[in-house]
């Protein structure tokens, strides 16, 4: 324990990191833009600026404490530098505050306010606008930026996905995209979290709330709307509840009220995806192929899935995911029950998450190009759409799921934590091996990224693994493929904490502790519930049953692909000009790349050179044909010669002549 | 027959071992050749290297001496510091604007003859305004010479000089 006196009151610290942890701990609260505890530090923002006693002035958040350090934290010098940062931020911001969606979620926004600012003494230069709405999850606007770069580190150091990254320097630096072509051409899964800890208004959900007060609002149509489970123990939290509060029956008499004409269970078709699951499990364990399994719940996890690791791709669960399923349950059945047109009938979906609606526009969870789920809202664009519609939440009453895809299990409902989804899998499993089994799952309940457990079922050891955070993931994974550690069963959740802490629940300041109360919120769910186990869901054997196998299989499983990183369109990278009689294509992708991909250029490039056929060949790079697992991949005019050498490509450009 | 661009960009990979942290190594390579670094070679680098084009292109941004776009042949910096502006660069910088169709975010013209800079202090205060065009330098310019030059230029080049 060392001595420390924070604005004359003396205190202690032992392993905190900074001086800024040591302040708040006493209860003194520096602003910052850019400090985000599960971080890198980045000190840039210079909000949290502190004097210490014979050092000067110095930023909180990247100064280390030391025995007997004597610190001022409010001196009239720190306010005024304070004072003038905000304004010279306001002075190259756009200042729109009331048609921007963080509005009352903006730091800059409150620290000006509690930092007096009543004028901008800076000339304001108003940064050329330049939104970006390319992507179906998340949308940016530059002219807010205040560059504190947690963005940039939270796609890298916690997804490592490095989608978003600083580019330029001085004045113009700016959070930048490859050649400015916007966020949805990089390889962003689209999970949010960047936009979870933007301070400002630079990063925002993509809303969709338009579109379906438009469909709501369409005589026309039916609109009905599935609810996720993470949702319902969070949306209380933007009405003044504690977090982990559960107000399902709320949010259905609010849908109700806002013209939704049926509300159900997306838990519903979480139990089916844990059936599913399992018994694709069960058959590979059997047969010994395509494990570990992989669940393929998570959108952001899937996208990152087919993006990065084509090799396991065949690993993951064909079963589509509880909102999917749900999707394709309603219009296959609501289109008959009700005699409607399935372009009549609008599927909604609420979620905790933004990714989903990526998901929603796949193309292979459509029927003759109309969606299985038509729109997805997140928890928080939900709780705009009630106050927009005027309801006072908080004195609503309670109704409850419509019928017949309203009952779900407690195995349905933790599908909304990180270690859920393994658990109703894992009772299903224990059930099915071993009736009247009951395995010890606490483990997977851990408050961890990884979580670990094993257990003996049917004589055998299954081993179950649990990750959150999508750079988390991919540790796992290489340990997996270096046989370090080996699973069985693998629940990946690009989220960290999973679905409770999606991008599209409401920002929580102190993180672990609301994510521990909202996962509580569902596993108190689950134990209230007198069916645990998602076989026993009564609703689902009746499905099964109507549906028939071969149905079922068709509405309840997709496929997966390999897909290329980004979105850009291939490159014709030949030099001359002319007329061109052979025309070659070869893969750039990354697996391409990995697997000789350079060797075979060049060594195509030396024949052709030999053969004096360089300036008849119209030469194209693509960067991914979508058959990683087959490369190098080169087409000559048109033929594709997949794990191609150098000599199987010479003898067909010799028969091509 | 010469080695293509890609040929080339895969020694300089090689040269460095494909390794990201000679990223900077890298792109020097290739903007040697090249004179630029242009949008395929930066997508095929960043993929050999195993990071996003994003990220090369966040680090090619930062540097003042990478530059994104193809430069003309005749390369012309226009001094705008203190001194050659008081003695109106601006007007010159405008004079060659309007001369070879550039604007202040289209720097190079369609035939891709000529790129316009400006730039700080090249330290010839005496000859303000001061411009150079690749190596040769033109002192205390004004409308009409700018307008001369750039006469002059496009003459030779029609003759093939
Ligand atoms: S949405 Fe996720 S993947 Fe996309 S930029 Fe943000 S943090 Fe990165
Ligand atoms: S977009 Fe937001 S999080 Fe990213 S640097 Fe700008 S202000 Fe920070
Ligand atoms: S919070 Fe310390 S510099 Fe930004
Ligand atoms: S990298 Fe995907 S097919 Fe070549």
């Amino acid at each position: 324990m060392k001595k420390i006196t924070i604005d004359n009151i003396e205190t202690t610290f032992k392993n905190e990191r900074n001086v800024l942890e040591v302040a708040r701990n006493l209860g003194i609260e520096l602003p910052t833009f850019c400090y985000q505890p599960e971080l890198s530090i980045f000190g840039s923002c210079r909000m949290c600026l502190v004097e210490v006693e014979g050092r000067g002035i110095l930023p909180a958040c990247s100064t280390v404490p030391w025995e007997g350090m004597v610190i001022q934290t409010n001196t009239s010098q720190i306010r005024s530098i304070r004072k003038m940062i905000l304004e010279m931020m306001l002075a190259s911001h756009d200042q729109q505050c009331t048609i921007c969606p963080k509005s009352e979620n903006c730091r800059l926004q409150s620290f000006a306010k509690q930092h007096g600012v009543d004028e901008v003494r800076f000339q304001s230069f108003k940064p050329e606008a330049e939104k970006d709405f390319s992507s179906l999850a998340i949308t940016r606007d530059q002219t807010k930026c205040v560059l504190c770069g947690n963005c940039v580190r939270m796609c890298d150091e916690i997804q490592s996905v490095d989608a978003l990254k600083f580019s330029f320097r001085g004045a113009k630096a700016k959070v930048g995209t490859f050649l400015d072509k916007g966020i949805g051409f990089e390889e962003c899964i689209g999970c949010a979290q960047c936009v979870k800890v933007c301070p400002v208004g630079a990063l925002n959900e993509r809303h969709n709330i338009k579109e379906v007060w438009n469909a709501v609002y369409d005589k026309n149509k039916t609109v009905v709307v599935q609810i996720s489970p993470a949702a319902r123990v969070t949306l209380g939290e933007l009405f003044g509840k504690d977090a982990g509060t559960r107000v399902t029956g709320k949010i259905i008499t609010a849908l109700k009220r806002m013209g939704f004409d049926k509300v159900f269970d997306t838990c519903f078709a979480a139990d089916f995806t844990v059936v599913e699951e399992g018994n694709e499990f069960l058959a590979r364990k059997k047969k010994g192929e395509n494990l570990p399994l992989f669940t393929s719940c998570c959108p952001g996890w899937v996208k990152f899935a087919e993006q990065n690791f084509p090799d396991l791709v065949g690993n993951l669960s064909s079963a589509k995911s509880p909102q999917q399923m749900l999707g394709s349950m309603i219009k296959d059945r609501l289109t008959t029950d009700m005699k409607i047109k399935r372009e009549d009938l609008v599927v909604v979906a609420l979620m905790p998450c933004t990714a989903k609606k990526f998901e929603a526009a796949r193309e292979e969870l459509s029927v003759n190009g109309n969606p299985d789920v038509d729109f997805v809202l997140t928890t928080n664009e939900l709780a705009l759409m009630i106050k927009e519609r005027g309801l006072d939440f908080n004195k609503l009453t309670e109704s409850e799921l419509d019928e017949p895809f309203g009952l779900s299990t407690g195995a349905g409902i933790i599908f909304g934590s990180s270690g859920g989804v393994s658990e109703a899998v894992l009772r299903y499993a224990a059930e099915t091996l071993e009736k009247g089994s009951t395995p010890d799952l606490k483990k997977l309940r851990a408050d961890k990224d990884l979580k670990i457990t094993e257990i003996k079922l049917g004589g055998e050891t299954l081993r179950l693994g649990a990750v959150s955070g999508l750079k988390n993931a991919r540790k796992l994974i290489e340990d997996v493929k270096s046989s370090k550690t080996k699973l069985d069963i693998i629940e990946v959740m690009a989220c960290p904490g999973g679905c409770v802490n999606g991008g599209g629940q409401p920002r929580a300041t102190v993180n672990k502790a609301v994510s521990k109360k909202r996962a509580g919120g569902l596993y108190n769910n689950d134990k209230v519930l007198s069916e645990r186990i998602s076989s026993n869901n009564p609703g689902l054997k009746k499905i099964y049953a109507d549906m028939g196998e071969k149905k079922a299989h068709n509405l309840l499983h997709t496929h997966h692909q390999h897909r290329q990183k980004n979105k850009n369109e291939g490159y014709v990278i030949d030099e001359t000009p002319g007329e061109k009689s052979l025309h070659l294509d070869i893969c750039f992708g990354a697996s391409c790349l990995k697997n000789g991909g350079q060797e075979l250029y060049l060594g195509v490039m030396k024949h052709l050179r030999e053969n004096n056929l360089v300036e008849k060949t119209e030469f194209k790079a693509t960067y991914c044909m979508k058959i990683c697992t087959k490369g190098p991949v080169l087409r000559v005019n048109g033929k594709q010669l997949e794990k191609c050498s150098v000599d199987m490509a010479i003898a067909e450009i010799k028969k091509a002549k | 027959m010469e080695l293509t661009k890609f040929e080339k960009v895969c020694e300089i990979l090689d040269k460095y071992e494909k390794d990201p942290g000679n990223l900077i190594a890298i792109l020097g390579g290739v903007q040697e050749e090249y004179s630029y670094l242009p949008e395929d070679v930066i997508t095929f680098v960043a993929t050999a290297l195993g990071v996003t084009p994003g990220h090369v292109y966040g680090v090619a941004t930062f540097y003042a001496h990478f530059t994104l776009e193809p430069k003309g042949k005749y390369v012309i910096k226009v001094c705008d510091g203190t001194a050659c502006h008081v003695r109106k660069s601006g007007d010159v910088i405008k004079t060659f604007e309007s001369e070879l169709g550039l604007t202040e975010t289209r720097k190079t013209s369609e035939d891709m003859l000529f790129t316009l800079e400006v730039v700080a202090c090249i330290g010839a205060c005496g000859l303000a305004p001061v411009i150079t065009i690749n190596e040769d330098v033109y002192a205390a310019m004004t409308i009409e010479k700018t307008k001369e030059l750039v006469a002059e230029y496009k003459r030779r080049e029609a003759e093939g000089q």
